[in-house]
């Protein structure tokens, strides 16, 4: 059985939803939870269209009626996990009436949920940028651990809490320590141990021991001036993040902005040095995908003109600042630098991945890589913390102003800006933007399929081609992000989760107006 | 359940409860050709290459779709089956227009393959011309339905592997097609322009119109290499011409972790790379222009901005964001010079979006 949440994968993850699809097809239940009626619910044994940001409301009123109705892997939570008693008294905040209310569909519903999960002998949840995309993405996930937790389904091959990452490399980005709080292999840079390893393989003396910004926070700095330089590589921040127009004031505020990329893009021409690089194709080595497996990436061909490898680039401003780095090669940087120091990734070698990847923990070099985490209950960090959260809404909500919540994502012909789909034809399947509303609204506003509207939020407008289609419903517009002009983020809200401080593209208010 | 015992070609030879005869051979050694036949979908039995003689049975067998059974006997390379297999792909040859000389899959066919197979110089029929024209109205996927040989792997790939269910059988006999919807051009169906239909098909009658004029399929050499687009990690192929360009990408077939499958942005949204608007050089910002700059001079340029800044305010005062698109080696040194060079844990990427 599977739960998918917020994870609109027939077009996020084609690939990875037509092994859900065989299963289906092989007997297996699939419950859809998502505001919108998209592809995968053509498959599912039930769709749950919660309004948009309801989720811990929705997976509270379930983890209700688990408790509730004794229906919940009591062996498991007995020994594998603690915290039970929080989180029942939290759960029991969310009978089924007030659960119901919040999230939009009957209180039955939930219950045949509920009952459905806790008869299945397994069930994996799947979840995307619909869960974390959120002011309370963080306790989205959470409860989604909860639930998983309640019903015993840890540690099985045919369970987990399974994110799919929504870049090819975030997971590897993760991994490799571009984050403020940690170096590769999750090894936190507040930890005196830790910063000592790293000095020592990096032969420096004193690594800074207090967390970086994070990029909301980065880009506010360049307006207050605490950032004077700001290295971009590879992000069309001026397209990708909320709010444009609030973007372009931050990055406009900077003192110095150097960019490296592949093309020049909505975000170069703040810049004030820009590096050409090396794409895909034109240098080896890693990528890592959802499921912790690094596999390789080969080079075929050279960088046009004068590019070159991105990690050639770092190479050479370390040069020029003093230091001599060791490592020529991306297999020299993998073998000698990042599987000596990530304790999960020190069996991967190079030779190791010539064909199928490994995943990791990956501990040493006869390891044959861990297909999923916390096996037979054992979490990385001992017992599973049950940890018990509150339903709190989006940052911005409908009212009489701003009568549509607005909920971004992406689409399958296109990917992000568009900076390389853009230039591969597939502009033909998909040549511009559309913002998605449902025929009850459309027929209310008098608005005809492919009509231009505009749509509205306190933070700017688009004129866009109204797409009307059954697959949203009434109170909803849905917008991607992949074209400029009516780029969905001229109108999405920076408003961040407290502690992951990643952005609510899921949820605004705006209007719907016909021009 | 155990294992059973069968005969195969007069050995005495073990099989698994349930396999098909086909897979049973295969497992101990004996090459059956076959055409419509797909791994992993249901066996249709249509195209009857896969014939096998089995005592005591009346008519040849398919050997895809009969399951084998204990103490069965059965003989993979008979007089009668050769004949049988000989004619089938005679019929085949005279179901439409092969002339391979401009076919992409020239090289690659495996009905090419078995006319050499079985000797053939002649086909003793007439040829009869088939009454569809070729749909060439996308970007991506050429069907020349005067090659196709309505082995229905395509059907089933896009049903059954995928999962896709745009195209079925369509109309009867003599104008028997497989069609998208209700005879619709692929563009204006259910299709999702994964490609699968493509990869699975036998012969030139699913092409990548990329690859068109790219490359003889004997000139191209396969790498392996990873999508670059979402966190799936789909294994790829890049058949790569004699001038260094990728012709076209397939799936590895049992890679991990798409055993054979990939989607429209992994299998044709590769040539961007080849795009007249790559950045080529350096560029410095000069006046609010920018103008090309030798990679010393850019280079020098930020390495002592950088220095500067972190000495009149302090490491922190720069910030670096990370490629979630590049390899790990990349965003592994770019922490690197952040953390031990600059001196700041002002690092970090798109992970949010
Ligand atoms: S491209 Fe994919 S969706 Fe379209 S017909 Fe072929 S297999 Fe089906
Ligand atoms: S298009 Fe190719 S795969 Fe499909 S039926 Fe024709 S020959 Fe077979
Ligand atoms: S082929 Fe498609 S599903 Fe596979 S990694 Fe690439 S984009 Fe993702
Ligand atoms: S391969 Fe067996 S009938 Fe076609």
């Amino acid at each position: 059985m599977f739960l998918c949440i917020g994870t609109n994968m027939t077009e996020a993850h084609p690939v990875a939803a037509t092994f859900l699809k065989n299963a289906v097809r092989g007997g297996a239940e699939l419950i859809v939870v998502d505001p919108r009626k998209q592809p995968l619910v053509s498959f599912a044994t039930l769709h749950v269209p919660i309004k948009v940001g309801s989720d811990i409301a929705f997976l509270n009123g379930v983890m209700n009626v688990l408790i509730s109705e004794d229906l919940y892997d009591k062996e498991f939570v007995s020994s594998c996990c603690v915290g039970f008693e929080e989180l029942k008294d939290k759960v029991m905040e969310y009978p089924l009436n007030k659960a119901a209310e919040l999230c939009g569909v009957s209180e039955d519903m939930i219950r045949d949920v509920a009952r459905r999960l806790a008869a299945a002998e397994s069930c994996m949840l799947c979840y995307t940028l619909g869960i974390t995309e959120h002011t309370c993405g963080k306790n989205n996930v959470m409860s989604t651990a909860n639930l998983q937790m309640l019903l015993g389904n840890m540690g099985i091959e045919c369970g987990g809490v399974n994110p799919l990452r929504g870049q090819n490399n975030v997971q590897g980005a993760c991994d490799m320590g571009a984050l403020p709080n940690v170096f590769p292999g999750y090894q936190a840079v507040t930890n005196p141990d830790a910063r000592a390893k790293f000095e020592k393989a990096w032969g420096v003396e004193k690594l800074p021991d207090k967390n970086g910004l994070m990029i909301p926070q980065m880009m506010e700095g360049l307006v207050d001036g605490a950032v004077k330089a700001f290295y971009i590589f590879g992000e069309n921040l001026a397209n990708s993040e909320p709010d444009i127009a609030k973007v372009e004031r931050e990055l406009e505020a900077a003192e110095f902005i150097v960019c490296q990329d592949i093309f020049p893009t909505e975000t170069t021409r703040f810049a004030d040095v820009i590096f050409p690089a090396a794409a895909w194709c034109e240098d080896d080595g890693t990528f890592t995908n959802s499921e912790r497996r690094v596999s390789r990436v080969r080079k075929v061909s050279n960088p046009p003109g004068i590019a070159k490898p991105n990690w050639w680039i770092f190479r050479e401003i370390a040069k020029r600042m003093g230091h001599a780095w060791a490592s020529e090669s991306s297999m020299e940087i993998w073998d000698n630098e990042v599987s000596v120091l990530a304790p999960a990734l020190v069996g991967i070698k190079y030779r190791r991945i010539e064909d199928d990847g490994l995943q990791w923990p990956c501990t040493h070099e006869e390891h044959p890589g861990t297909c999923f985490l916390h096996q037979d209950g054992c979490f990385t960090c001992g017992l599973g913390k049950f940890n018990p959260v509150d339903w709190t809404p989006p940052a911005e909500v409908a009212d009489d102003e701003y009568p549509f919540v607005l909920s971004t994502g992406r689409r399958l012909y296109q990917y992000h800006t568009r900076t390389q789909t853009g230039r591969s034809g597939m502009n033909f399947l998909l040549p511009e933007e559309t913002a998605d509303i449902s025929p009850a609204d459309a027929e209310r506003l008098g608005i005809d399929h492919n009509e231009r509207i505009k749509v509205r939020s306190r933070r700017g407008a688009v004129e866009v081609k109204a797409n009307v289609t059954e697959q949203i419903p009434p109170g909803m517009v849905w917008m991607a992000f992949h074209f400029r002009e009516n780029c969905a983020n001229w109108l999405t809200n920076p408003a961040f989760d407290p502690d992951t401080l990643t952005a609510e593209y899921k949820a605004c208010a705006v209007t719907v107006e016909k021009l | 359940m155990p294992t059973g015992t069968f005969h195969l070609n007069g050995k005495s030879v073990e099989f698994q409860p349930g396999q098909s005869i086909l897979d049973a051979a295969t497992d101990n050694g004996i090459k059956i050709p076959t055409l419509c036949y797909l791994k992993g979908a249901t066996p249709t039995g249509a195209c009857r290459m896969c014939v096998v003689e089995v005592a005591g049975a009346r008519s040849l067998i398919a050997a895809c779709s009969t399951p084998a059974a204990d103490g069965m006997e059965v003989w993979t390379d008979s007089e009668r089956v050769h004949r049988s297999r000989k004619l089938t792909v005679e019929l085949l040859l005279a179901s439409g227009n092969h002339n391979c000389l401009p076919c992409e899959a020239n090289g690659n066919c495996r009905l090419q393959d078995l006319a050499y197979h079985y000797g053939i110089t002649d086909i003793p029929f007439p040829i009869t011309p088939q009454p569809h024209p070729t749909e060439d109205d996308n970007p991506f996927i050429i069907r020349d339905f005067s090659r196709c040989i309505l082995c229905g792997r395509c059907v089933q790939a896009c049903n059954e592997v995928v999962v896709n269910r745009a195209i079925s059988y369509g109309y009867r006999g003599a104008d028997l097609k497989i069609v998208a919807g209700t005879d619709v051009p692929y563009f204006e169906s259910d299709c999702v322009f994964c490609g699968q239909c493509v990869e699975v098909c036998p012969v030139g009658a699913l092409i990548e119109k990329k690859s068109k004029f790219m490359g003889r399929s004997w000139d191209l050499k396969k790498v392996r290499t990873t999508c670059p687009y979402c966190g799936v990690g789909c294994q790829q192929w890049l058949h790569m011409n004699k001038d260094g360009k990728i012709a076209k990408i397939t799936a590895v077939e049992d890679g991990a972790p798409n055993k054979g499958r990939l989607c429209v942005k992994g299998r044709f949204a590769y040539d961007f790379i080849y795009s007249e608007d790559r950045l080529t050089t350096p560029l410095i910002k000069e006046n609010g222009e920018f103008r090309e700059a030798s990679w010393d001079e850019a280079l020098d340029l930020v390495a002592d901005k950088f220095s500067e800044l972190k000495e009149k305010y302090g490491p922190d005062s720069i910030a670096g964001v990370s490629c979630a698109r590049s390899i790990n080696e990349d965003s592994y040194q770019m922490q690197k010079l952040f953390r031990s060079v600059i001196g700041t844990n002002n690092i970090d990427h798109c992970a949010r979006t």
